[in-house]
């Protein structure tokens, strides 16, 4: 091994195919699905499942197809490299548009969760619907009115009865939980509690099909951004499920033991720096835009002047820049670690902290910079502003990402450091 | 293929002077700011590893194979941790042996670089920034005008490391005001040369252990021969942004260990009946300053990587420079405040990381990978 930022032939051309797609088949349609929202890009959305086949697995941090193919021992000997091309793709989809990309079909957070935790049997029956000839998703549903980065407060209850789990709560802030529940035979994967007094311990992930009685969804969201992504409330109302439904033990063993708390919450180690990668692909979206403006008005960006003598625009344009390559290589260590092997909780907080709050500032910047340019909706830069404040909120808050990595780097437990 | 594990040498480059700092930067660093002056000792131990010697193939008396502007921003993120005087003065030799290799003359090679090959430190200078508060390397003040088969060298310099302890010194001035970076040529310059004035000894805020001086050059003639590739001259931006990704390097290592030395004492020390570091107003902080150091150290490798595969690369490290000079002010002044009162008081080493870090934007050449 050595240092090295050279991507392989293979991830160059998949990267250099992900933005031609991006730059025909998604750009011209994103201001359509942002003015108009709750429609979906069928036309779209088929052609992606077509040619991807639950390929955007990969995009979410699952072992997709690619994984099975090279087979168990091979794998071995070949370097991975499926996060890095996860984040890679990711990158190029997202400068197309953050809000299709968002609502492309797959397995999303869901799907990963049970990549993550799920039995044989489980990944065998969720999974393999994603690799069809139609669209279909995943959801996963943590979030709740009273508890959002406070995930352990989460008070929708799951009761055993006989052969069926009996879930009740609510749900908010589901992202394509209408695409899995009512555009697909998708499913959605429910965060409760079997033991309110068990803390995190009780906190388990059931996965709940579309069309489970029971399970309706109550609200769906109109945002500020990423508007092509649906996002809706789900109210579960004696909703039964086949016990086997239940991902992890369902045993609440003992208040200390999290496991299966543990395993769900890894799946954020692959997710956080694909969030990041999400938003570095808008960041670029926006550098790009600047400078092609500036080329087009004849104005030079004065590179290895000293900074107190260049324009305050070009400071600007290399603080951003600096900052949208440092996010990005702090994605593409987290991710690396991941490929490797490596235990890369502290380095995927990180990356999703850097990039989120990076890019929510470069956006917002280069608005500011492109004047009346930048706040006209006749241009997309304006809407990249409001599409890319959602990556410093969702997969975990940029405090709650300071906060682990905190947690971390001072060795302080939760409780030491709340 | 994309990867951020070193190879063996550079974790054997690196391991071997961690060491080195631990043991011996980082104890003198006190005194030796009080005293401004770097021990002997530590000099000559820190020649002891071969940094310089190790970049210089053999043909030339050293024992390297290849220089690496990667292995470099390694080995001085180390010496930064350690203590940044000491560093600047072990490596302020580089700028002068490592442009030579870069871009000197067969002739000029043979003639300089051996010295620098010796088991005994060799001293060398720089002289490249400029007494005036909007300086810039690319709008040199001073001059070197040709005149038959010499230059003639007029201007002023400062920050000039060593300049009385050397016997060379590579002085950077204009050939052609106005054209840029390109219009800006490198003369190896004997000290005693006619027309060299060095001034007295500067007083900086920082880095006060490292002998600085400013330095007039007043109608100081120079053969065509100490010019830097003689006929054909030099890039010398590329050796600028070599000198960049030096101090930025640097910048990272020494802001490592300030994000060290706030991370233990987050931890102990205790205020309102518990660890300051469970408050989020500092934990928060520390996250930052953690994040920042590794993403400033992932520019700086990057940016020394594509130096190394003889890519472009003189813009990432002017942003990756710059972005380090940045972070170690934020880094070091989080680390004063998070020593509150006891972090203003001379005993402790944040104050002294403080009064360094705001060199970093002052400063360029001086160092090189
Ligand atoms: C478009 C969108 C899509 C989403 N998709 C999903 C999804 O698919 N599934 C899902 O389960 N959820 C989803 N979410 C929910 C999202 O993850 C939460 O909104 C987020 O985690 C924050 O929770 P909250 O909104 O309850 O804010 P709160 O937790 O109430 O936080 C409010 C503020 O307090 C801060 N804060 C909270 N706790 C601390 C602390 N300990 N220290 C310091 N600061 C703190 C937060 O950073 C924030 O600034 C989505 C949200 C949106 C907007």
């Amino acid at each position: 091994m050595t240092i090295d930022f050279e991507l392989s032939p293979r991830i160059k051309a998949t990267k250099n195919m992900i933005h031609m797609f991006a730059e025909s088949a998604i750009r011209p349609i994103a201001r359509h699905y942002d003015e108009n929202e709750h429609e979906k890009p069928w036309d779209l959305l088929n052609m992606v499942q077509k040619f991807m086949g639950g390929g955007m697995a990969g995009a979410f941090g699952s072992e997709s197809k690619e994984e099975k193919e090279e087979g168990g021992e091979a794998k071995e000997k070949k370097p991975r490299e499926t996060n890095l091309a996860g984040a890679v793709t990711i990158e190029e989809i997202f400068w197309g548009d953050a809000g299709i990309a968002l609502s492309f079909p797959g397995p999303g957070l869901g799907g990963a969760a049970v990549q993550a935790s799920g039995t044989p049997e489980q990944k065998e029956k969720f999974l393999a619907r994603f690799s069809g000839d139609k669209p279909v998703w995943g959801a996963m549903a943590i979030t709740e009115p009273e508890a959002g980065s406070d995930t352990a407060n989460i008070k929708t209850t799951a009761v055993l009865d006989g052969d069926e789990w009996v879930l009740n709560g609510e749900k908010i802030f589901v992202t394509s939980g209408k695409s899995a529940l009512e555009d697909s035979e998708g499913f959605v994967v429910v965060w409760a509690t079997v033991d309110r007094s068990a803390g995190r311990a009780g906190i388990k992930p059931f996965i709940v099909e579309h069309g489970t009685p029971g399970m309706q969804i109550t609200k769906i969201e109109d945002k500020m951004g990423i508007r092509c992504s649906d996002t809706v409330s789900i109210s579960f109302m004696d909703c039964r499920i086949p016990k086997e439904n239940i991902l992890g033990s369902p045993e609440v063993v003992d208040k200390t033991k999290t496991e299966g708390f543990k395993k769900v919450m890894a799946t954020f180690d692959a997710t956080r720096p694909l969030v990041a990668a999400m938003a570095i692909g808008v960041g670029r979206a926006a550098l790009d835009f600047i400078k092609e403006t500036l080329k087009e008005e004849g104005v030079e960006l004065r590179y290895g002047i000293n900074p107190h003598r260049m324009t305050s625009l070009e400071r600007d344009i290399m603080q951003m820049e600096a900052d949208l390559k440092a996010a990005r290589l702090l994605t593409w260590r987290a991710v690396w670690m991941l490929d490797n092997g490596l235990r890369n909780d502290l380095q995927a907080s990180m990356a999703k902290a850097k990039a989120g709050l990076a890019v929510t500032r470069i956006t917002q910047k280069a608005v500011e910079l492109m004047g009346p340019l930048g706040y006209s909706r006749e241009y997309l830069l304006e809407k990249w502003m409001r599409d890319s404040k959602i990556n410093d909120i969702f997969e975990g808050t940029g405090q709650i990402q300071l906060l682990i990595t905190a947690r971390r780097i001072l060795g302080f437990t939760r409780e030491q450091l709340k | 293929m994309v990867s951020f594990e070193m190879d063996d040498e550079q974790k054997m480059v690196q391991e071997t002077v961690a060491s080195f700092a631990a043991d011996l930067m980082e104890p003198a660093m006190r005194e030796s700011d009080e005293k401004g002056e770097v021990p002997g000792e530590v000099i000559a131990k820190g020649w002891e590893l071969g940094l310089l010697g190790g970049c210089i193939p053999e043909e030339y008396e050293g024992f390297g194979e290849q220089l690496s502007a990667l292995t470099g921003v390694i080995a001085l993120e180390e010496l930064g941790w350690g203590d940044l005087s000491m560093a600047m003065h072990l490596m302020a030799p580089s700028v002068l042996a490592i442009s030579v290799l870069d871009q000197g003359t067969e002739e000029q090679k043979k003639q300089y670089l051996p010295a620098f090959c010796r088991e005994e430190y060799k001293a060398a200078s720089s002289a490249l920034v400029e007494p005036y508060y909007n300086f810039c390397p690319s709008a040199m003040r001073a001059v070197a005008e040709r005149d038959g088969d010499e230059y003639v060298i007029n201007g002023k310099k400062c920050l000039v490391p060593l300049a009385k302890e050397s016997d060379h010194m590579l002085v950077f001035a204009a050939t052609n005001p106005g054209m840029g970076f390109s219009g800006v040529d490198a003369f190896i310059v004997p000290v005693g040369t006619k027309g060299v004035e060095i001034g007295d000894r500067e007083k900086n805020m920082g880095i006060k252990a490292l002998s600085t001086y400013p330095v007039n050059f007043k109608d100081c003639r120079v053969p065509l021969v100490c010019r830097l590739g003689e006929e054909s001259g030099c890039d010398f931006l590329r050796l600028l942004s070599r000198s960049r990704l030096a101090l930025a390097a640097l910048a990272v290592g020494m802001s490592r260990r300030a994000l060290e030395h706030s991370r233990d004492y987050a931890t102990q020390r205790i205020a309102f009946g518990e660890p300051i570091g469970s408050r989020q107003a500092i934990a928060f902080m520390i996250a930052e300053m953690a994040i920042e150091v590794d993403a400033t150290r992932l520019l700086v490798w990057e940016a020394a990587w594509r130096c190394d595969k003889n890519m472009d690369f003189e813009k990432e490290a002017a942003l990756a420079k710059n972005y380090a000079a940045d972070m170690a002010m934020m880094v070091c002044d989080r680390g004063v405040q998070i020593m509150g009162g006891h972090g203003y008081i001379r005993d402790n080493p944040v104050e002294l990381w403080f009064r360094n870090a705001r060199g970093f934007a002052t400063f360029e050449g001086m160092v090189m990978v």
